[in-house]
């Protein structure tokens, strides 16, 4: 990919046909099945999907977090043209941390309740980075400040349970950001939380990215959240991707069916309407998956074709659809 | 009861909750007693056959409300009226019997909610099984009205999903022929599309038994969609009241335009939003006057002062001193 100057910059992350298994007595489960895609410095790529897309499985098995027996199978993950899926488990936590930050959904269970959030943040910091300890405390203070505690200094001794839900969640990014990560995996960061707090959160995470030039993935079942946070969308179903590309093309004309009825679903898109669009159904579970498109027995716009082979990934470079009949400019999806 | 009395009418509720230290400790450390006023002064009037929401962030009292009215809380003051009776002062044992089996809740966790040792059908039939009614075939029917399928009453809550299993929640809710369900977040936990079933079900649903909601929600969104009347409620009072179409299109509080504007919107990419300043205080110790006052744009010495009491607005009701000086920012 080429950026604005016409230089070839290689991406921060490059998920290449990453496949996530899990073998189990009913034979082996795939939740992540054959995902590509790329997440470029400065640019916040939006994961979405219902639960049991394999969402978090994949920001799991990017930064080497997957729970035994799942096992990357297949694909490569590259971190700024590096393989990192193979790597042994002492260099992959000197990666985690330092070149990949890790946000969660609950920002309690991510901070260690016996430790100050100074002890935390310092101890962070002189792991990842080769700063005294004075620096460290001065690089601890500047982290809390950026992301908008107020009296960060005063702060530095407080306990995890001392903060509010919206504090601590801040706390927790900072905690993530310390080491100067150019990559951030996001995982549900705003669903705990009040929407108020939510927007602030977001907020924050865009500035961050923008300021320091650092490639984020968002992972959340929140399309609003979303279409205001994300610069491109990549929408999952059942394991695999069914389209991504540019926000305002994913949200805006959605051309895969299942991404058009997620977005036809949600209450703000159906304002004033007695009934909602439903899409009938629920998604397969993992050990009953159908024969050919995942999404078929689901889908309005099924033929013959989708019940034997999973689409075709149709598009150009920054956008691709895995659909065989998806749905063109103007025309009505069911 | 006249036919044009509400179904539910609620006046001055007020729960406060005891949150001190235990006695020996607040002995020896000399602590004060701590209160927690979850609701405070709250009346408003759900009519029969209408959705009344009421929305808030956590902590603002939305479920202490729903717990109430249907009998799971007592208020410390005021009272829920239901059919014209008040529930909390009536002494005929047969008269809140009868008015109890109008009242149903669906709750928010579909897995916390139904007991996994039971069999559908017998988590369905209980609250006619609780009164000795008539329960041949009664399950199955109302799976099938939920959309399941009636050989679905011989089976457990674990062999179904989220969304299948808030559908068993509705049926039960239903088994009593209620009146009355308040459903406190009931599409939280829920997957957008199969949210969308849900809410649908409700809505038609509440045409065919000719049912009243309380609809309990922090989603906007959701609020707007299924409400005929919307409570926006803040640190435990009261602040708006008002139809959907103008509480969104023109509301009348600072907070409420505050929660609009901060809610995210699918058409909005890109936007700059700029979030919303501080957080809900301290309910133990809310700030004096109007309890928005310190996150509040309009705020002046008479919101600090004095609690804005809940005047007539429009076609609404608001609490605020400087009613309807808002707008919104995403216009």
């Amino acid at each position: 990919m080429t950026d604005a100057t016409g230089r070839t910059a290689t991406p921060v992350l490059s998920l290449r046909d990453l496949t996530v298994e899990i073998p189990t007595r009913h034979g082996v489960l795939r939740p992540v099945d054959a995902v590509s895609w790329d997440v470029e410095a400065g640019e916040i790529l939006g994961v979405v999907g219902e639960s049991g897309a394999g969402k978090s499985m994949t920001g799991n098995a990017v930064i080497g977090l997957l729970d035994p027996p799942a096992r990357i199978a297949g694909g490569e993950v590259l971190l700024e043209g590096e393989r990192i899926d193979n790597l042994p488990l002492q260099k992959m936590r000197r990666i985690r941390g330092k070149r990949i930050g890790m946000v969660f959904q609950d920002p309690l269970t991510s901070l260690n309740p016996l430790l100050t959030v100074g002890e935390q943040l310092t101890e962070t910091i002189t792991r990842h980075l080769d700063v005294s300890d004075d620096a460290a405390r001065t690089r601890a203070v500047r982290g809390l400040d950026e992301v908008g505690i107020p009296a960060a200094k005063d702060r530095l001794g407080a306990y995890p349970h001392e903060f509010s839900g919206g504090m601590r969640q801040r706390v927790v990014i900072a905690l993530a950001l310390c080491a100067e990560p150019t990559l951030l995996i996001a995982d549900e960061p705003t669903t705990a939380l009040d929407v108020s707090v939510q927007a602030q959160i977001t907020a924050l995470l865009k500035r961050l990215c923008r300021e320091r030039g650092m490639a984020a993935m968002l992972v959340t079942h929140d399309m609003g959240v979303i279409a205001e946070t994300a610069d491109r969308v990549a929408v999952m179903y059942a394991g695999r991707l069914a389209e991504i590309g540019p926000v305002a093309e994913i949200v805006g004309s959605p051309r895969h069916p299942y991404t058009d009825g997620l977005m036809a679903s949600t209450p703000a898109a159906s304002a004033g309407q007695a009934r909602l669009r439903q899409i009938p159904g629920a998604m397969p579970r993992l050990t009953r998956m159908p024969d050919g498109c995942a999404f078929h027995p689901r889908c309005p716009r099924v033929q013959d074709k989708c019940r034997h082979d999973p689409g075709p990934v149709v598009g150009k470079a920054d956008y691709r659809a895995a659909c065989w009949f998806p749905i063109e400019a103007g025309e009505d999806a069911a | 009861m006249s036919p044009s009395d509400p179904l539910v009418a609620i006046r001055n509720l007020t729960r406060v909750f005891d949150v001190s230290k235990p006695w020996l400790n607040r002995v020896i450390e000399r602590l004060p007693k701590r209160r927690l006023t979850a609701v405070s002064d709250v009346s408003f009037d759900i009519p029969e056959r209408t959705t009344y929401a009421l929305v808030g962030e956590s902590g603002s009292g939305k479920s202490t409300i729903g717990k109430m009215i249907v009998g799971l809380l007592r208020p410390s003051k005021g009272n829920v009226e239901i059919e014209g009776v008040d529930l909390f002062a009536e002494r005929d044992p047969s008269v809140i019997e009868g008015i109890r089996s109008d009242i149903q809740m669906i709750f928010q966790d579909p897995f916390a909610s139904l007991n996994p040792r039971w069999r559908v059908r017998d988590i369905i039939t209980e609250p006619v099984v609780a009164r000795g009614g008539d329960t041949k075939g009664l399950a199955e029917r109302l799976l099938e009205q939920v959309g399941l399928a009636a050989e679905d009453a011989g089976k457990y809550p674990h062999q179904f999903s989220g969304g299948q299993r808030q559908r068993i929640c509705v049926a039960r809710a239903l088994a009593s022929e209620p009146r009355l369900i308040v459903c406190d977040e009931p599409t939280s936990a829920l997957d957008v599309s199969v949210q969308a079933q849900v809410l649908n079900l409700m809505s038609d649903l509440k045409d065919e038994h000719g049912l009243t909601y309380l609809f309990i929600s922090h989603d906007l969104t959701v609020v707007r969609h299924m409400a005929d009347t919307i409570g926006v409620l803040y640190l435990g009072c009261l602040v708006e009241e008002a139809a959907p179409e103008v509480l969104f299109t023109k509301p009348a509080h600072p907070y409420t335009a505050m929660l609009i504007d901060a809610a995210p919107r699918l058409d909005a990419f890109g936007r700059e939003v700029v979030p919303p300043e501080g957080e809900i205080p301290d309910p133990i110790d809310p700030p004096p006057g109007c309890a928005f006052h310190p996150r509040c744009p309009l705020a002046t010495d008479i919101c600090r002062r004095e609690r804005p009491p809940l005047a007539p607005f429009g076609a609404g009701r608001v609490a605020c001193h400087h009613a309807g000086e808002i707008e919104l920012k995403a216009a």
